[in-house]
Order: C-alpha cells, then structure tokens, then sequence
C-alpha cells in the first residue's frame, strides 16, 4: 500500500496537498453555523449534476418530444419519478442555500478585503443559478413553463437599445417554439455547467487560499478559542450535514414529487393564478404593481426591469463600494431583503414566505447552537 | 547618438504582431456572434382565416375562442349574437396570452393582471398599449351556419 502511495506521490504530488490540508484549520466562534451554508449550496450542485445527466438519458428537447418524454420518464422508467423529484427538489434547495450563504457573508460583511474577487465569483455564481433555473424551467414544455418563457426573455426584450436582440438571441427566433427549447436546452445541460463549473473552481480555490474570513464582531472570541481542524473534523461535520440534506431531498422528493403540469399550448390563455417559482415571485409582483405607459419610447415596465439590473451589479461590486461605513450597507441589505420578503407574500398573497424566512432563522439558531464550538481552551 | 534602425523595426513588428492577434479574435468571435443570432425566416403571409362558426358549443359557452393566425394567436370574443370581435391575443405587455372573463366583459391576462376592453383598449393594469384589432366577417353560408372569418384589419 505505502509503495503505492509513494508512487503515486512522485507523480502527482499529493503530500503537498496532504501537507497543506493537514494545516487547513477553521477558526471557531458563535458564528461558525454561516461556514456549513456554502458547502451545503456545493452538495445541492453535485446532486444536481447527478441527477441532471441521468435525466439527459431520458430526455429529448423539442416541442413534440419533450413533455412526452418527461411523461415517460415519470410514469414508466424506474425511479424515473424519483430522479426528476430530487431534480426539481433540489434546484430550490440549491437556490435556497446559495441565497442564505450570501446574505449572511452580506451582513458579516465577509466580502472585506482580502475576499473581494471571491465574493464577486460569488454572486456571480449566484445569478448562473438563476439562470439554470430559468432555462431548465422550460425543458418540460408545460404551459407554466411556456409562459415563464414568454415572459421572461419578453422582459430581456425591454431593455432599451439591445433588447431586441436579446430577446431573439434567448429564443432563437421570434416567439417561443421548438427553437427556444434547443436553445435553453443548450444553455442549461452544456453551456451553463462549462461556465459554472470554472467560476466555482476559482471560488473554491480562492476559499482555499484566504481562509475563511473571521467576521469582526467575533475576532476576539476567535483567538481565545483552538481552532477547528478542517480535516478530518470540520470535513465530517460537513458530511454529516450533506447525509441530513439527502435524506431531507429523498423524503421531499417521495412525500410531494414536482408536478408535470399540462402540455404548453401555445394557442391557449394563461391560466388562472400562474406564477413564477418562488426566487422571481418579488420581481414578478414588482411587474403586476406597475402601471401600463409609455414615455419617450420606453415602456414604464422597463423601469423595475432595469432597476433590478442595476441592484445586481451593485450587489456584485459591495466590496469595491463599502468603505468601511458598513452600517450603511447593513441598513440597504435589511431594506432589500424586506422588500424582497413583502413583494413575495404580496404575490402568493399569503405570510408563507414570511413564516418560511423566521423558521429558517429559528433553524439557524439551533444548529449554531448544536455546532457550537468547544470551551475555550487557552 | 547612435540611432539604431531595430527599435524602429521592433515597434513595427509589435504593431505587426498585436494587430495581426487582433485580427485573428475578430475573425474567430465575428462568426459566433452571427452565429448564435438567430436568422429572420420569411413566413407565409397570412390575410385571413376562419374561425369557425357562430354556433361553435366552446364559443356559446366561453363567449371566446382563440384561433392560430399564421403563427400567432387571435382572440375572437363573441359580444353578443351579432357582433363578434377579434384581437391580436398577445398582451402588450410580457407576452403571454390574454383570455376572456364573460362575466366581467373584458380581455383579461392571468400573468400580471392586465384587463382590455371588448375594444381592446387597455383599461387597468400593466399593459402599455392596446391589442391590434383584427376585422371580423360573418359569412353566412347557404343553409349551414354563419362562419366567423377574421382578417388583417
């Protein structure tokens, strides 16, 4: 075994990287729950990409095929049901995950230098999960899927001066057809992951590289306490958490497997009550709420649609903009996230949302309790 | 001073070279960017068509029914027995597609709540502009019923 290992290591070099992970240390303080949330957003990832390829299999992307084949797949292929589930499940779960893992770097304030590019990467990340939601929305080729199709590359075609484009670039024509679904198909199962798979790599080195970051409130707590050794211990806490996460995705994907829906019909009303998946609910009440016009040639929708498009980017670049007055920053991210929260339970017309936000707190809070760290010992 | 020619020489090499490895970008990204544009194919003209008749059971019942013109959708909206009027079935709006509430007598749209009236005028919510109108014929035929024939107007 050993003459293995040594010939392996003259190849590759691998007690260089053991040697680094043995001193990859994670420092501990009441903070620590916020460390489990991105690695926790990488696990979805990887069952996304599991379960992803094994729908390929399946799958056949143009208007005649697709919804049949899905039909199929849920109905006659073994598991075929079980695969599409855990999918669907874990795509929100995804979302879910990558959006908490921001906001609580966001109000640590974890962006700070010397992690600028790794929080950049970050929401970067970030906004290629939306659009894996949104193309992949459109595989199934069922009528919610076809209206947030229509809908979402319309808004793309608001966009004053280039929208046009956009908007035949995202549908691979002029209306939504068979050649909107290549495209999205495209995007979702190839050009997306290359993207992605890059950016996360960089982010993940860059984690790697910097450490993770000690929020200011708890440099204190930090140096009083031993730090956590990344491996084994903080590896196999990550673990145990990825073992409850799959656990938690095949109960969900059991108990309440996603809906097919009916077959898109292009020639057919939007049904009553139709919206968006949960993440794009705020931007779609946003829409609802703004009254129809026109002035100078630009449509009144095109307002939010752009304004939301600047709170993008202004997001991405916190760390270049946040100088040291942090308070600010806190108070505009407080703000954000309540209007984000209001506009949701506005547009399901319920407090689900709000309830599902203090859970999540509530949750939080036990399980920073539950990895709290050790005593101090120094 | 001894004006060397191979300054000289090294700068038009440079200018050579990094224009040259310009060019070769462009030629590389100019046919992608065409590529991944989408190109505009003619489509069949279409002047009318029908949209079935007046005693269509869906369109006693819905007092609506939406007809493929060419490749997009029309909506004929019966408002009353007589008088049928149609409308390009796409809300100005976000695109998707409007239908009929018979018992508030308006176009209306499930996606973002726009309403139009039976001119299609749009009355409330986000629309920005109205519906296109499309003429409506009845032709009644010998001894069959009334077909509804929609037109470009």
């Amino acid at each position: 075994m050993s003459s293995i290992i040594s010939w392996l290591d003259d190849r590759l070099g691998i007690s260089a990287v053991r040697e680094f992970m043995s001193h990859k240390t994670v420092p501990m303080h009441r903070f620590n729950v916020f460390y489990y949330l991105g690695g926790m957003t990488l696990f979805f990832f990887l069952i996304q990409v599991c379960t992803g390829v094994l729908l390929m299999l399946y799958y056949r992307p143009s208007a005649d095929e697709a919804f049949e084949s899905i039909e199929f797949l849920v109905t006659t292929v073994p598991f075929g049901w079980l695969v599409r589930s855990i999918h669907a499940w874990s795509a929100n779960l995804m979302v879910f995950f990558a959006a908490l893992h921001l906001i609580s770097v966001y109000f640590l304030r974890s962006y700070r230098a010397p992690r600028e590019l790794t929080w950049v990467s970050g929401v970067f990340l970030l906004f290629l999960i939306l659009g894996f939601g949104f193309s992949g929305y459109l595989l199934p080729w069922n009528q919610l899927s076809f209206f947030a199709t229509k809908v979402g590359t319309d808004i793309a075609g608001v966009v004053p001066g280039v929208g046009e484009w956009m908007l035949r670039f995202l549908r691979g024509g002029d209306r939504v057809t068979s050649a909107t679904l290549s495209r999205f198909y495209g995007w979702h199962v190839a050009i997306l992951p290359a993207i992605t798979t890059t950016i996360l790599l960089f982010h993940l080195a860059l984690v790697q590289i910097k450490g993770m970051s000690v929020p200011s409130k708890a440099e204190d707590e930090a140096k009083t306490r031993t730090p956590m050794k990344f491996f084994p211990h903080f590896a196999l806490r990550d673990l145990s958490g990825w073992i409850f996460a799959l656990g938690v995705l095949a109960a969900l994907a059991a108990m309440l497997p996603w809906e097919l829906g009916e077959k898109a019909d292009p020639f057919a009303p939007a049904y009553a009550n139709i919206r968006p998946e949960w993440y794009y609910v705020f931007m779609f009440q946003t829409l609802k709420l703004v009254p129809g016009g026109e002035m100078m040639g630009i449509e009144y929708e095109a307002i939010p649609i752009m304004l939301f498009g600047l709170a993008g980017l202004l997001l991405m670049l916190v760390p270049f903009l946040d100088r040291g007055r942090g308070r600010i920053w806190s108070i505009a991210g407080v703000l954000g996230l309540m209007f984000v929260i209001v506009m949701t339970c506005w547009g399901y017309a319920s407090l689900v949302p709000l309830y599902i936000v203090l859970l999540t707190i509530l949750l939080l809070a036990v399980f920073a309790w539950m990895t709290r760290p050790a005593e101090a010992t120094r | 001073m001894d004006v060397s020619p191979v300054p000289e020489r090294r700068r038009f090499i440079n200018w050579f070279l990094g224009t040259s490895f310009g060019a070769l970008v462009v030629s590389v990204l100019y046919p992608i960017a065409r590529y991944v544009s989408p190109p505009h194919v003619p489509e069949p003209g279409t002047a009318q068509i029908e949209a079935g008749t007046t005693d269509d059971p869906e369109m006693r019942e819905k007092g609506f029914k939406i007809v493929r013109f060419g490749a997009d959708p029309v909506i004929v909206v019966r408002a009353s027995e007589t008088d049928y009027r149609a409308f390009s079935a796409t809300c100005t709006h976000l695109d998707c597609i409007v239908g009929y509430q018979k018992d508030r007598n308006r176009i209306y749209c499930n996606c973002h709540g726009g309403s139009y009236d039976l001119t299609g005028r749009n009355v409330a919510g986000p629309p920005p502009r109205p519906l296109t109108p499309f003429k409506v014929n009845l032709v009644a035929k010998n001894n069959g019923p009334t077909t509804i024939v929609v037109s470009k107007a």
